[in-house]
């Protein structure tokens, strides 16, 4: 990877899931192209990927924003939809708030935000209920 | 081994037939969770599930497996099989259940490394 901090950032609009993953893909291929490694890439990819579903299944709408930096890239996921009530709660495997139209398709199955925390060095969220949630992961090389 | 040989074997049938069958499969994980799948699944494996929506190729892409094969002759939504012929991700179907696939799967690829 280069000496130099680049960010960038993506849209997401809630429901819109024909266009799944396409943040987190695009974020790989500039990580690909930076040359970093594949578990790295591996891991910021899985990280990015829920984050994104997270804001398509419950949120009106977020951004995903990144910044790069040789060390270490920092995602900030952050979404105005309805909030988490209890955040301990939401981050145990398995439990999960999510319709069952969008079980059927195999998501909400609880394992979105165990998913980020464990592919991430720092993990933290921050949630207002009425207001949104703000995921913020730092992955280091 | 290649797709195209073990689409034969398993009579799988191919459902986008210009895409990825010269592909090595590395093996194969089975699973209807799509987090799941993005946590556990193999490069180079083909993922054998029953969803059929257009997320799957989103997380087959991610992943890069080799091939989806959806069981139990559920056939993919329409924008599911555009996506994997722009995305190059080839999809199989088969009539057999998950359990039957993965394991008719499981011996063919055992035997290959036996003899490998």
């Amino acid at each position: 990877m280069t000496d130099k901090t680049y960010e960038g950032s993506f849209h997401i609009v809630g429901g819109d899931f024909s266009h799944a993953g396409e943040a987190s893909t695009e974020l790989k291929t500039i990580l690909l192209n930076a040359g970093v490694e594949d578990e790295f890439v591996r891991r910021v990819a899985i990280a990015t990927f829920e984050a994104e579903m997270n804001i398509m299944i419950y949120a009106t709408a977020g951004i995903l924003r990144y910044i790069i930096s040789p060390e270490e890239i920092r995602i900030i996921a952050q979404d105005m939809g309805p909030g988490i009530e209890d955040i301990e709660l939401a981050m145990q495997e398995g439990y999960s708030t999510a319709p069952d139209w969008v079980r059927e398709m195999g998501w909400g199955a609880g394992m979105g935000l165990p998913n980020m925390k464990k592919n991430a060095d720092i993990f933290r969220i921050d949630s207002v209920v009425g207001e949104g949630t703000t995921v913020e992961m730092i992955i280091k090389r | 081994m290649k797709l195209k040989e073990i689409a034969e074997i398993l009579s799988l049938r191919p459902l986008t037939p210009a895409v990825g069958h010269e592909r090595e499969v590395s093996g194969a994980y089975v699973g209807d969770l799509l987090s799941d799948v993005m946590a556990n699944a193999g490069e180079g494996n083909i993922w054998i599930t029953l969803q059929t929506h257009v997320n799957i190729v989103a997380v087959a892409v991610f992943k890069n497996l080799s091939a989806i094969v959806i069981v139990n002759g559920r056939m993919p939504d329409a924008d599911t099989m555009d996506k994997a012929v722009s995305e190059d991700i080839p999809i199989l179907l088969t009539g057999k259940s998950a359990f039957e696939t993965a394991g008719k799967l499981y011996q063919i690829l055992n035997v290959q490394n036996l003899q490998g």
